[in-house]
């Protein structure tokens, strides 16, 4: 069997010690963001400042790895020049890409800065080799992160129908998967990356503690109640469970996340370029436990498929730092279309 | 930071949390006031964060040792309280395991909070604060800390 072409494998920085992390532990390739609202994990007291940011793409290059900045927000209105600044910016400390969903920011990244490389954001909402194409054509994106509705022969048909590369979610917390369109935390909050703001702002968050329960309410609205006994998710309405025909249920989705492991030969197979992992709100431990224990497994892949297996200790560590306590293999797998 | 050795899930016996509730608090409150503001002189906490903790109470609970931890910063330097508040802006309760793997960057919050081992009530965007804080700190290898420096 002859050695297998893995995937990149691209990993989240919500701080310098995380970068590090990643770095330290395998990653191809570190996404991070700004301290503003270009970046849709714009949380308190996270992201880079551009010290962090100098220091960072230093650590990286010099240990031969790559640096995505992901500007992931839509330019709001009256305020294109800051978003314009940030591509500017990104340009200007040597990026080896920057990831973006705006179509206006597309195209004034590629007219002002033909250089720098482009990469389509999961919020761009491509789902077809069609929307690929078109970002391609008109502002020569040279990779297009898949959002996580599409199964494994979905993805399989746009890697065949496209020149451009094609990324995929490989871990990390399961959102809507409407990426670029979900406003349920607008619903709630006024505030959702695809609107204005950051999904679920800490700000309007509250957990309720009281003898063996916690309820977590979002802007006054409870949104899940647990028992000790069991595991919790992020704050988010996607994930909260509401009373639907007399049955009180996650009626939208429960707190998981991604795992791929299971599949990943079939998306070495099928040409999938990079693997990327969720996270940059998560701390370096995180970082650093979901890093070695993928690198570990696409390692052991570029040995061959034939020898491919999931080792029950690779599923135990990720299993552990898993939303909910629990994985699942998401849209990739489901038998209906 | 890798300390060579990994902490273990326990739990402390009943009893301790049981006589410690009975025991004085402020020498919880005085370590852990001391070792923040050995943080900040070393310049390991960012100072736009340390801005928004200003006159915020904060309480850490150490549940399975009965033991409770209250101070407040005022003019970025932390300072204990005597008397602990029973509503605190933040109040972080888990048991001494989770704490001690949380400090050692051997387990990830959101991870401890998953799996209910971590509890955050008070101000949801001060506690993101607080941990982004810490987790961006850069840990000084050992021997650099002044502790360990020799003395000429």
């Amino acid at each position: 069997m002859p050695p297998m072409k893995v995937p990149r494998l691209v990993c989240p920085a919500g701080s310098l010690p995380a970068l590090k992390a990643a770095v330290d532990h395998g990653a191809d390739e570190v996404y991070f963001g700004f301290r503003n609202d270009t970046n849709a994990r714009n949380f308190a007291g996270l992201n880079f400042d551009r010290p962090a940011m100098v220091e960072g793409i230093r650590y990286a290059h010099a240990r031969n790895r790559r640096v995505l900045l992901a500007i992931n927000t839509f330019a709001q209105p009256g305020r294109a020049v800051d978003w314009q600044h940030a591509v500017d910016e990104a340009a200007a400390l040597g990026v080896d890409a920057v990831i973006l969903a705006d179509v206006g920011l597309l195209d004034y990244a590629s007219r002002r800065h033909p250089g720098l490389r482009l990469h389509l954001s999961v919020q761009g909402s491509a789902t077809s080799y069609e929307a690929v194409n078109f970002a391609h054509r008109e502002f020569g994106i040279r990779r297009a992160v898949l959002p996580r509705v599409l199964t494994l022969a979905q993805v399989e048909t746009v890697i065949r129908n496209t020149p451009v590369a094609i990324e995929v979610f490989g871990f990390g917390s399961l959102c809507v998967m409407n990426e670029g369109r979900c406003w349920l935390s607008s619903y709630a909050t006024g505030e959702s990356p695809n609107t204005v703001g950051a999904c679920s702002p800490a700000r309007h968050v509250q957990w309720e503690k009281s003898p063996g329960r916690m309820n977590t309410r979002l802007n006054g609205i409870l949104i899940d109640s647990f028992a000790d006994d069991e595991a919790a998710g992020y704050p988010t309405l996607c994930k909260g469970r509401f009373e639907v025909q007399g049955e009180t249920y996650y009626a939208l989705e429960e707190p998981t996340s991604l795992n791929v492991l299971e599949i990943l030969p079939d998306i070495a197979r099928i040409g999938v370029a990079a693997v990327k992992v969720e996270g940059r709100q998560r701390s370096p431990t995180y970082v650093a436990q979901v890093t070695r224990t993928l690198r570990a497994a696409l390692d052991e892949l570029a040995d061959g498929a034939q020898r491919y297996h999931v080792r029950p200790a690779w599923q135990k560590e990720l299993a552990r730092v898993s939303e909910g306590s629990q994985v699942t293999l998401g849209a990739y797998d489901r038998p209906w279309r | 930071m890798s300390l060579g050795f990994t902490i273990p899930p326990f739990r402390l016996p009943e009893i301790v949390s049981v006589i410690g509730v009975h025991l004085p608090q402020w020498p919880h409150s005085l370590v852990l006031v001391a070792a923040l503001n050995a943080a900040a002189k070393l310049g390991l906490l960012p100072e736009d964060a340390l801005a928004r903790l200003e006159d915020r109470t904060f309480v850490v609970e150490v549940l399975d040792a009965g033991a409770l931890a209250c101070f407040r910063c005022q003019r970025g330097v932390f300072r204990p309280l005597l008397a602990c508040p029973t509503t605190a802006d933040l109040r972080f309760q888990a048991n001494l395991a989770a704490f001690l793997q949380l400090l050692a960057r051997q387990e990830d919050p959101d991870t401890l909070f998953f799996r209910r081992e971590l509890s955050i009530v008070g101000d949801t965007e001060l506690g993101l604060v607080v941990k982004n804080m810490l987790d961006a700190i850069e840990w000084p290898s050992l021997p650099t800390l002044p502790v360990f420096r020799s003395r000429a």
